[in-house]
């Protein structure tokens, strides 16, 4: 394992300090218990949003707080999800008297964690509510599950329900729009190499040379099916029919395309990839209105990419416009 | 006054060292249990909570027995992590709320303390029996706890011995099961031939409530 750490104990406490020390004017750090927090926070008259989960997603979460997004985010180990101290710690630090807004990816561990959460502040009298962002079309048979997991929707929601929450939605409306995002939202992911998880040492799974695995998660886990690479074209096709198909997007539908590095693979081949799915959408009649093409939400150093589509409306183009002002995300201020 | 044997909060405070003691001696088995449905994390995680449980015992002996519980609900929460910590963490706040106010526990206390920690359990990760979790060694424990208490046995060690019986035989039950909640179900049927390291866990829980029971006669 070859990597830029200095105790393998240390790899959050020490990534987040830098964080914290990079972007001074935009938030703050916590270190016991862990959280990342807006530096003007709490904002008074506004809902906080809170999110958080494994680290070795970066930007994801932390580097999504700031105006018009986070409120505060949790990072536990890497993917490993955060205590429930932490969530219960970072909303009575930035929550004013508008209530907390949770954003949770469906993994079980950060679902029980954030409820426990949620029960403690609730007991104190502090409004809660839970949203769970479920997105990937890749988890085929959701009943016999824990169900789809949250990926790139996720990443869509934090600014769209941040970007309301400085408008002055209260709780009640934000839960509906989350809840919205969440059921207009689909996503597919592939990896070309898998990544290591500093404390195990060692690749979370084998490829070989000419194999790519097809439907991963986050964290690694194994996919949809295991297949020989192929090129660009067929493999952005292997994603964007299944998102399509799910919905489904149909002729006529407004999207907010997003093509996402899965931490290791460059800007170069995102854009070989996305110029792959404006084709598609395009002969698909669906029409893209927005975009997004980077790394947000990343497995460590994977090679790989996701895509994920989200059908708009009005109300969701004018959020996703809002400015927005945090380390990862930033326009119109 | 019968001769039943009550439960005080010095058999709490024993039964926790012996938790820690069985969790640590089988630390590796829970782990590499997880590493073949799970993240191979289980063992080290329960360790982690139950030791530091250990650590902060010494200022816990003056408190309450649901006090003691809710302390260690509240180490088991900040400190196991992952989806085993939210949910001992749930059956220890459970217990300890239901035996908020008692000195001392009979059978039938011990019993709906129990039944309140797997309810907590059931509640927390939406499991039922069946789902190749905790829930398949603890609630045919309880089940057969129960039936001892109808059929009028009142003998502590006796029952819990049964009980020990039942919660074993619940987690090997679990290896042909296919699992349907938490990161083993992504497996599918790549799940089935395993045993839970969950349900094996409970499983060593009661082991240590028996042991303790056995030696304190």
């Amino acid at each position: 394992m070859k990597k830029l750490i200095n105790n393998v104990a240390d790899v959050v406490k020490e990534s987040i300090e830098g964080l914290g020390l990079a972007f001074p004017e935009l938030l703050k750090v916590s270190l016991q218990p862990r959280y990342v927090y807006r530096a003007d926070a709490p904002v008074k008259g506004k809902v906080a949003i809170i999110s958080g989960g494994g680290s070795g997603h970066e930007p994801m979460h932390a580097g999504f707080v700031g105006y018009g997004m986070l409120d505060a985010a949790c990072p536990g180990e890497v993917f490993t999800s955060p205590t429930p101290d932490q969530m219960y710690e970072a909303a009575k630090m930035v929550h004013s008297d508008k209530g907390v807004l949770f954003i949770v990816k469906n993994y079980s561990g950060d679902v029980m964690n954030f409820e426990m959460a949620a029960d403690m502040l609730k007991s104190e009298g502090i409004d809660v509510e839970n949203v769970i962002i479920d997105d990937d079309v890749a988890v085929e048979n959701s009943l016999y599950t824990q169900g789809r997991r949250g990926v790139g929707t996720t990443v869509l929601a934090e600014k769209i329900c941040g970007a309301a929450a400085e408008k002055g939605y209260e709780l009640k409306d934000l839960v509906e729009l989350c809840r919205k995002v969440n059921s207009y939202g689909r996503s597919m992911g592939l990896a070309l190499t898998p990544c290591t998880v500093p404390a195990a040492g060692k690749s979370t799974f084998e490829l070989a040379e000419e194999e790519i695995e097809l439907g991963i998660g986050i964290h690694g886990e194994p996919g949809r099916e295991r297949i020989k690479i192929k090129s660009a074209n067929e493999l952005t096709e292997l994603l964007a029919y299944p998102i399509i198909r799910d919905l489904p997007f149909e002729k006529g539908d407004r999207v907010l395309a997003f093509v996402n590095s899965m931490g290791g693979t460059p800007d170069i081949e995102l854009f070989i990839v996305y110029r792959a799915l404006h084709k598609i959408l395009e002969k698909e009649g669906i029409i893209i209105e927005r975009k997004l093409i980077g790394r947000y939400i990343t497995s460590l150093e994977m090679q790989g990419v996701s895509i994920t589509l989200l059908k708009l409306d009005d109300e969701l183009v004018k959020l996703w416009d809002a400015p927005v002002r945090t380390p990862a995300l930033r326009w119109g201020m | 006054m019968s001769m039943e044997k009550l439960i005080t909060k010095q058999h709490v405070i024993d039964f926790l060292m012996e938790a820690q003691r069985i969790i640590a001696e089988n630390k590796d088995y829970l782990t590499q249990l997880d590493s073949a449905i799970g993240d191979a994390d289980h063992g080290i995680n329960i360790d982690r909570g139950f030791s530091k449980i250990i650590a902060q015992l010494d200022g816990l002996k003056e408190k309450s027995i649901g006090e003691i519980l809710k302390s260690c609900a509240m180490i088991l929460i900040s400190t196991v992590g992952g989806a085993s910590g939210p949910l001992y963490g749930t059956a220890f706040l459970s217990a300890a709320n239901e035996t908020a106010g008692k000195e001392v526990l009979s059978v039938e206390d011990l019993l709906n303390v129990l039944k309140s920690a797997l309810n907590g359990i059931k509640a927390r990760g939406k499991a039922t029996l069946g789902e190749k979790t905790m829930v398949d060694a603890i609630e045919p424990a309880l089940q057969a706890f129960e039936k001892e208490l109808l059929d009028g046995n009142r003998n502590l060690t006796r029952i819990l011995e049964i009980v020990v019986k039942a919660a074993e035989n619940g987690a090997k039950n679990t290896i042909p099961l296919r699992a349907t909640k938490g990161r083993a179900s992504y497996l599918g049927n790549r799940s089935i031939g395993h045993q839970d390291p969950g349900a094996t866990s409970s499983y060593l829980l009661f082991k240590a409530m028996y042991n303790v029971a056995v030696r304190e006669g």
